[in-house]
């Protein structure tokens, strides 16, 4: 596979389909490992980290789970294919940044990204759409037993999987599920829903994981507790939370709906407008009005545009997108136009 | 000059990044300036967060002396630890066991694992030995009237079992 080819590709997590997907974007979860006395990443010397990117990247290739996957050394990549891997999140923005002896396995359905060398040697994520973590954890488990028996796994009975940071010590497993939630936004009760979340220890960050603000109103909410409890006891309590917030956006929405109809329905439809006719438009500016048409869809407002439509849009509007669309490097002002281009043409009837 | 991160503001803020030797400036507005302190923040607060947590109650002694404490196989000591945040290598957690324990327990509310384990490893017999150590620390929570310690334990027990029993039906 080709970096490229990925563009004429709609990632598994952006098909728009999977259980409560008109809420929950995608289920996302990873595994974090590392070498039997091998210097954690941050740690090792220039030879220590090449012997263990060779020693993993061999191990990758007798997997018969991974026969669909291509490996990307890190340092063969240009900036802008590195940006591209971040906005599919295929990687995380901290690995496209410190490069030498890294890589990223991608599988070519884009469910199965493994990235090498990252905080821990290995970063084991799989990413699906709709609301859907347990399948995800069917599909990581086997990834990771048929990677255990080519590589020496560090792991202690009492304590797990021994990780770079002993947040992540135990079950080395986070389990995230990103939710589109325009309307606890819109009736100002996300602050609450956020706090409370907080409260029981999961974490809640923006598109792009950590560090990132929340955009679009996107939220990402992650178990932050690693150790004492078994994979499947975490994947719950994500569960038992998700639904509470799922619950509490579908009576917002329904409130929205009952007692200011043409206000949103008025809303909704100038944000398409805008992007159906804009010529200069922002990233920031074009998620939150796409957020806007989401809703739109979901509620039966707008009813000739196709979700998937949307959800591709969100991906091929980011900078990095736009420039391996264009195949030439674009200024932010150049963007902006090549942007609005873009969304036109989608959104054309 | 205009802001290198949203090309729109002009740039007030100048900010010289070093990483992997290799130098980088960059000119902000005062907007993506703040957002990019508050990233920067948020990964260089780790290491004071964890030391934080270490610093706690009878911790602290221990602490003390665990400062020169060296792992024998990729030499970082525990002092290096709390700088940065980060262990070593695996073996680190063999090297540093009785300082790790308070704080692994202060993050997760536990020191005991029971989620799953490398294939490798003879599973069962691993599986038997954690349910005598839970059951030793229960008796010693119930001793000490730590009841809502001993319940949690107790919860663990039983998870344990149901999984066992589970694995062998499977087997």
């Amino acid at each position: 596979m080709n970096l490229s080819d990925l563009l004429n590709h709609t990632s598994e997590w952006l098909k728009g389909t999977g259980p409560n997907s008109d809420i929950v974007i995608s289920s996302r979860i990873r595994l974090a490992r590392n070498l039997e006395k091998a210097a954690f990443s941050h740690w090792a010397n220039k030879t220590q980290s090449e012997q263990t990117l060779d020693t993993i990247t061999g191990a990758i290739a007798k997997v018969s789970h991974l026969d669909k996957s291509t490996i990307f050394k890190m340092a063969d990549l240009d900036s802008i294919d590195k940006q591209f891997l971040v906005e599919r999140h295929l990687m995380s923005l901290e690995h496209a940044q410190r490069t030498n002896h890294k890589a990223v396995v991608i599988d070519d359905e884009e469910v199965i990204a493994i990235m090498v060398n990252e905080e821990d040697h290995l970063r084991i994520q799989i990413i699906q759409s709709g609301f859907n973590l347990f399948e995800a954890w069917g599909i990581i488990g086997k990834i990771d037993d048929a990677l255990a028996k080519e590589l020496p796994i560090a792991f202690l009975p009492d304590w797990g999987y021994l990780t770079a940071c002993p947040t992540n010590t135990g079950t080395g497993m986070r389990g995230s599920v990103m939710l589109h939630l325009p309307a606890l936004v819109m009736t100002r009760q996300i602050d609450r829903v956020l706090t409370a979340i907080s409260k029981l220890s999961f974490a809640t960050r923006g598109l792009y994981g950590e560090g990132t603000q929340a955009a679009g109103n996107f939220f990402q909410i992650s178990n932050q507790v690693s150790l004492g409890l078994s994979e499947e006891e975490i994947i719950e309590n994500i569960n038992g939370i998700i639904r509470q917030i799922i619950g509490q956006e579908i009576q917002a929405r329904e409130v929205m709906l009952a007692k200011n109809k043409p206000v949103l329905e008025d809303r909704i439809n100038r944000s398409l407008g805008i992007l159906k006719t804009a010529r200069i438009i922002s990233s920031q500016e074009t998620i939150e009005l796409l957020s806007m048409v989401r809703l739109g869809c979901d509620l039966g407002i707008i009813r000739d545009i196709n979700r998937a439509i949307i959800n591709e849009l969100f991906i091929i509007t980011q900078p990095a997108h736009l420039q391996k669309l264009d195949n030439k490097k674009l200024t932010s002002a150049e963007r902006d136009i090549k942007r609005a281009e873009l969304i036109r043409q989608k959104l054309k009837i | 000059m205009l802001c290198d991160i949203c090309g729109k503001n002009q740039a007030t803020v100048h900010l010289t990044e070093i990483i992997d030797e290799q130098m980088n400036e960059l000119h902000l507005c005062e907007e993506c300036a703040q957002q990019k302190s508050a990233q920067m923040e948020s990964q260089f607060g780790l290491g004071d967060l964890l030391a934080g947590l270490t610093d706690f109650g009878k911790t602290g002694k221990k602490e003390a002396e665990a400062i020169d404490v060296k792992c024998p196989n990729c030499g970082l000591t525990y002092a290096d630890f709390r700088k940065i945040g980060r262990l070593g290598c695996s073996e680190c957690y063999s090297a540093f066991k009785k300082y790790l324990a308070p704080l692994l327990k202060r993050i997760h509310g536990s020191s005991q694992h029971i989620g799953k384990s490398p294939v490798r490893t003879g599973k069962a017999s691993k599986k038997k030995a954690n349910i005598q150590e839970l059951r030793d620390s229960l008796q010693k929570a119930v001793e000490n009237e730590e009841f809502e310690e001993a319940a949690r334990i107790r919860d663990q027990i039983k998870q344990l079992e149901r999984k066992q029993a589970s694995q062998s039906k499977d087997e």
